[in-house]
């Protein structure tokens, strides 16, 4: 399967990406992410409203192969939680950077946190060696 | 997410069949000291053809033996508690090997050539233990190890007899399940076998090296998809077969393993039968059982089960199956939680979900 990664997006080296919308910011995992997890059967995130922080971890994503923890690329509120997403997690690895998105966060700081973060050409190198 | 470590893959033993799962793109994987597949296109569609028509596996790093002697018979009779002597020429036995605790050193299967002659098919990580163990305490048995010139392949699925018949110089349908037989399979001599790991029907296939690739590439070229461990692993789970060295090891016994019924309890002694037949009187303090779990989150490996704040076991194996579409587990729990419909909780990473001990298997072929 070859691997996309749209360039008007930022990545986290624990294959998180970021869209980036004003001072809000649209959260969800790669295709390389998907790739590796395997068939998604369940995602946990958290409530509407939730603060959270760089860093730590927002909610965990399982496989039937693994779960994997998911880590907060930045500091905010949640705005608003795919539900969808959590209902149908297939949703997840179909369709990553549309529909499969997780949780959109308005920024703590918009001058502030998105300091290391990669582009596409710098994550693709990063995950395909 | 965090970037995961795969391990060393350079220290691995690597099947005569590496270069074929490169070429069908499979993703390779550390098991068991081997470089294995994983999958080659996912786990729910490898699982799923396995089920409804049929998969092609390697299974080359599993360990293969021929013993072989007058007095054979007499002296694996002393390793495992199953009646061998039962067996006609043909017919196979899956049993485990026992120590002298009535620990289980690993699961097998060994198949009957004649009184004199048998295989023995064990798990790959196991592979050196068991041979140090045969060598141990068989003497006078000529030990023949085929596990570095020999591929062994697994072709299962309901579709299995229908896609092997054209290749092979007997008739399939009159080898039965457990049966096995010398053939020519496309012109060279193979050792089939009418076993598996799967729940499904299918064939065991051991030949030397280049007839095991010859096999593979023509059944591949053919369509039958090839299958990775990932599915291996939820298709046995779901036929509630369990994986040595998860679901029991040397310090659980057969009993405790709910494995009784590989155990002939009048065959005549053999390493740990005094502590079976206690256990048998007395019951064991912990079984093996079935589960399933409600939500959608996967009871995992070491997750604890608990009645109110009391652990009362612990989960072996566990995912979420295409077939059954729900979590399902093995798992040790105190005798007390082992009976058909007792309610648990299962502690998921911090958060219960209820979980009920149910009927084993989870899924059954239609006959």
């Amino acid at each position: 399967m070859a691997l996309e990664y749209p360039e008007e997006l930022k990545y986290l080296d624990s294959h998180e990406y970021l869209r980036v919308e004003g001072d809000t910011v649209v959260v969800g995992v790669t295709s390389y992410a998907v790739d590796q997890l395997g068939d998604i059967v369940f995602v946990s995130l958290p409530e509407e409203g939730d603060r959270i922080n760089r860093g730590d971890s927002f909610g965990s994503i399982e496989s039937v192969k693994a779960v994997e923890e998911l880590y907060a690329p930045l500091s905010g509120t949640v705005l608003s939680v795919n539900t969808v997403a959590v209902e149908d997690p297939a949703l997840i690895g179909s369709d990553p950077y549309g529909d499969g998105w997780l949780i959109k966060v308005r920024l703590a700081d918009p001058a502030d946190e998105l300091g290391e973060t990669m582009t596409a050409e710098e994550y693709r190198e990063r995950v395909e060696g | 997410m965090v970037a995961r470590s795969l391990g060393l893959m350079s220290d691995l033993k690597r099947t005569p069949l590496c270069a074929q799962h490169l070429q069908l793109g499979a993703r390779l994987v550390p098991f068991g000291g081997w470089e294995m597949p994983l999958q080659y296109s996912t786990l729910t569609r490898e699982h799923r053809a396995v089920r409804t028509a049929v998969g092609l596996f390697d299974i080359s790093h599993m360990g293969k033996y021929t013993l072989s002697g007058p007095d054979v018979l007499a002296q694996i009779q002393r390793l495992v508690p199953s009646d061998l002597a039962r067996l006609q020429p043909g017919q196979a036995q899956y049993t485990v090997l026992l120590n002298e605790q009535a620990g289980i050193i690993d699961d097998l299967i060994f198949y009957c050539r004649s009184p004199e002659h048998w295989v023995v098919i064990v798990n790959g990580a196991t592979n050196d233990k068991d041979r140090r163990w045969l060598a141990e305490h068989l003497q006078g048995v000529h030990f023949d190890d085929l596990t570095g010139t020999h591929t062994l392949l697994a072709l299962q699925g309901p579709a299995a007899v229908e896609t092997l018949q054209p290749l092979v110089d007997i008739d399939l349908a009159r080898l039965g399940r457990f049966e096995h037989a010398q053939v020519s399979l496309a012109g060279k001599p193979a050792f089939l076998a009418r076993t598996g790991y799967t729940g499904e029907d299918g064939f065991e296939i051991m030949s030397l090296e280049p007839e095991g690739i010859a096999l593979w590439q023509s059944l591949t070229a053919a369509g039958v998809p090839p299958c990775g461990l990932g599915a291996r692993d939820t298709l046995r789970l779901e036929a509630a077969m369990h994986l040595y060295g998860q679901d029991m090891d040397e310090s659980t016994t057969p009993l405790e393993a709910s494995l009784g019924w590989v155990i002939d309890w009048d065959k005549p002694d053999y390493f740990g039968r005094e502590i079976l037949l206690a256990q048998k009187a007395q019951g064991t303090e912990r079984r093996l059982v079935g589960l399933t779990v409600e939500g959608r989150q996967i009871a995992r490996h070491g997750y604890g089960l608990f009645d109110g704040e009391q652990q009362v076991g612990v989960v072996t194996s566990g995912t979420l199956t295409p077939t059954v579409d729900r979590p399902i587990a093995l798992a040790y729990v105190g005798k007390p939680f082992a009976p058909i419909g007792s309610r648990l909780e299962v502690d998921i990473r911090g958060r219960r979900a209820m979980a009920t001990v149910v009927k084993r298997p989870f899924y059954r072929r239609a006959l």
